[in-house]
Parts: C-alpha cells; structure tokens; sequence
C-alpha cells in the first residue's frame, strides 16, 4: 500500500487575472520502502506539492491520502496527530531549536505527541546514535557542523515511528560530502520501510531515489523506469 | 584514458609482469576500465621501444616477462601528470548538436526532446549511485571514479535544464538581431547562424 498518495491534486493560488496555478492535477504516489524525487525548476510547485504532501495546506482540488487515509477526512487534531506522529520534515535550514540540546530536539516532537520525556529522549538517543551522533547528544546547535545538524534534524524526522518522510532541498547549502552523507542516511532510512519524498533541482541528489518525478509549470511531465542493475555500467567495454 | 602513462605509474612502484600490470590497472580504475592483455603487451613494446621502460631480456616473451621504468619513463610520467588535458577547444557534443537542431526543426517541440535526455541522463546516474552506495566505501578509486561520472552527467543535466529556462524565456521574449556578429568567436564555438 502507498503510505502517501496524491490524486488529481491542484493548487491555485489568487485569482483572477493574479491567479497562479502551482499544481495542475498531480498524481504521485510512494510506497513504503521507496524514495522518489521531485525534480523542476524554481517555480514548477515542488515546494507546494511537499507542503500539500505534509498537509500543512490544502490542495485547491484533488485528494492526499496519507496511509490509506484521506486527509480531507481529518479533522483539525487528527491532522496535526499525524503530521507529529506520522510525518517527518527535513528542511534545507535544518529547523533546530537554537536553545535545546541536539537530544531535546529530536526528542521534542516525541514529547509534543505526548509520550513521556523519559521514553521520548531514550528514543531520541537511539536515533542519534543511528546516525553516529550519540557523542554529540548534549551539543547545541551553534556548536554543530552544518552536516551535523542536517544529521540532527534526520534524527528528528525519524525518531519515534514515522513513516513518511518529507525533505525539501535537504543539502542546501553542505558541501558534495555532507551532501552524499545526507541521502545516504535519508536513503538508509528507506530500506528500514519509511517512504521518503525528496524535492531538489539537484541531479546528484535525485539520483539516490528509486523514482524520480520531473515537475515543469504544476504537472508531472515524465519520470524514470526502475533501474536496471549496476552490472549494465560494468558490463566489459572498449577502453582507449 | 591513457593506458601508456597509466602503466608507467604502475611500474613506478617496482618492476611487474604484464598479466600483473593488467590485474593492477582494472583495480585501480574501479574494474570501470577494462583492459585486454593485448593492449597491456603492445603498449609495453611501444614503451620499450621509446626507451621508457626496459625488460627482463633473460626472459621470453609472455606472462612472466618483467618491465621496469626507465629514468626517461620516470620523467615522462612526471610531465604527463601535470600536463591539462586539452579542454580548450568545445568538443562536438552530440547532445548540444541535437538540442540546437530541435530549436529549428519545425514542428518538434524542444523542451520535450530537452526532457527525453534528461531523464536518461538521470536514470544513468540512479544507476551510477547505486554502485557508490553499494561499494564506494571499500573501494576508494572506484569511488573516485564513479564520482567523475556523476559530475560530468550532472554537468549535462545543468546545460539541459540552463538549456530549457533559456528557450521558455527566448519564447516569451524574442531575442533582438545581434548588432554585429562575433564571427571568429562564433566559429571557435561551433555555432552557425
């Protein structure tokens, strides 16, 4: 089953002659295990189809369905339930609490959801440490590297049981290490059964994804075929 | 990829045979590069025969000839590594010929043809990925390697995506008639009127 499905979804923003159409009848849907790519210029609704995808807006048209369950369904706290619960974001400028701890950020979403503080911080801890930064639990932010706070804000997205992933332009602003580095642990997470969502107008990045989804003017416009193994690049060829 | 000087390096370290030289170049290369033991034996006559490299003459010809570098082979190696490759001049890039065809061609639409290569462009580099992620850690040239590649397609897939915000704002607003054309620029380019 899909963990996110959107069907026919469109966003108008304004009206009239100000009217902009950012999504034009988007179908997309991930499932668990699979990372896709959103590719497309600035300006082609990547942005806007994560944020529809998060349900942190409503699609003008259309329907999202996330687990199964439509989120027009929804009231307000079931949404905001599954956004903390269900829903993990990674944005490009991390998000972190300057004033928390590395820990007490991961573990703040756990705790806003009401699980207890001391569950909530051992299962931030655990998540720190799958992305090798239990030695940096009680660091605070400034005191990060930029990879390491991305790092953090990973730990965050998947601390607890999230399923679905939402990550915008994840590597700003890190260099091609840090980068790597980023869809490396965003693609690991994958293989542990979360569905993730990438949208980046980086090649480089998008190539981490099982699927990638190229995006011009609102509609989806073309994707890639499942790719074939690795062996067809190795296969014996001429060299010079 | 120059085999010549790739050999040299490898005899550098200390005399080898050629089976062994052959074995040694796949693996430093990531196996990316496969090399006959054909190739691997002429290049070494040629070598021998240029003064870069001498072999064990009390042995026949075969797998277990040995080859040495020379001191010329040394310096030669020296001069290579710091000479850039030629990039001065534009290569003929099949991709950009086929986009400034589809610019003119009536009745094809460009940013469709722009899309077709990029998504092979990008289902060649999920493919390239893969094989970083499965063994790039353990494999330091083929990480290397693999890297070169994806930069370079990255770069193709930049000029296409450069390329397609170009036409869409040349659509909406045509250019104006140069003034005066730049031809000697022009020709140096590759680019006709």
């Amino acid at each position: 089953m899909s963990v996110l499905e959107l069907r026919g979804v469109s966003k108008t923003y304004g009206a009239g002659a100000a009217e902009v159409h950012a999504l034009r009848g988007v179908d997309l849907w991930v499932e668990a295990g699979t990372m896709v790519a959103v590719m497309g210029p600035s300006g082609s609704g990547k942005s806007t189809l994560l944020t529809i995808a998060g349900s942190l807006e409503d699609p003008t048209s259309g329907e999202v369905l996330v687990g199964g369950a439509a989120l027009s369904g929804m009231s307000r706290n079931d949404r905001a339930r599954l956004r903390r619960r269900t829903v993990g974001y990674v944005f490009q400028d991390y998000n972190l609490l300057a004033g928390l701890t590395a820990a007490e950020n991961v573990a703040l979403p756990l705790e806003l959801d009401g699980v207890a503080a001391k569950t909530a911080r051992a299962a931030g801890l655990r998540a720190l440490d799958g992305l090798g930064l239990s030695e940096r639990a009680s660091w605070f932010p400034d005191q990060l590297s930029g990879g390491e706070r991305q790092r953090v804000a990973i730990a965050r997205a998947v601390a607890g049981d999230r399923r679905l992933l939402l990550a915008d332009e994840p590597s700003g602003a890190l260099d091609s290490v840090n980068a790597e580095e980023v869809m490396r642990l965003l693609h690991e997470a994958c293989k542990r059964g979360v569905a993730a969502v990438v949208v980046t107008h980086d090649a480089q990045l998008a190539s981490w994804a099982d699927r990638v989804v190229f995006l011009r003017d609102g509609r989806v416009v073309d994707q890639t075929m499942p790719p074939p193994g690795p062996e067809s690049l190795l296969a014996p060829g001429q060299s010079q | 990829m120059s085999v010549r000087h790739a050999l040299l390096a490898l005899l550098s370290e200390g005399p080898k045979y050629g089976l062994q030289l052959r074995e040694e170049f796949e693996a430093r290369t990531g196996e990316v590069w496969p090399l006959n033991v054909g190739q691997v034996y002429t290049t070494l006559q040629r070598l021998e025969r240029d003064g870069l490299v001498e072999s064990d003459d009390a042995m026949d010809d075969g797998p277990q000839k040995g080859f040495r570098i020379t001191a010329e082979g040394a310096q030669e190696l020296a001069e290579w590594l710091r000479t850039p490759p030629d990039l001065a001049s534009p290569p003929r890039d099949e991709l950009v010929i086929k986009v400034l065809v589809a610019v003119r061609l009536p009745g094809t639409d460009v940013h469709e043809v722009i899309q077709a290569h990029r998504r092979y462009l990008v289902e060649l580099m999920q493919q390239w990925t893969r094989i970083k992620e499965a063994e790039a850690d353990s494999d330091l040239s083929l990480a290397l390697v693999v890297d070169a590649e994806l930069f370079r397609l990255d770069a193709l897939v930049r000029w296409l995506d450069a390329a397609d915000g170009r036409l869409k704002r040349a659509a909406a607003d045509p250019p104006r008639p140069a003034p005066a054309a730049l031809p000697r620029l022009r020709r140096r380019v590759g680019v006709r009127r």
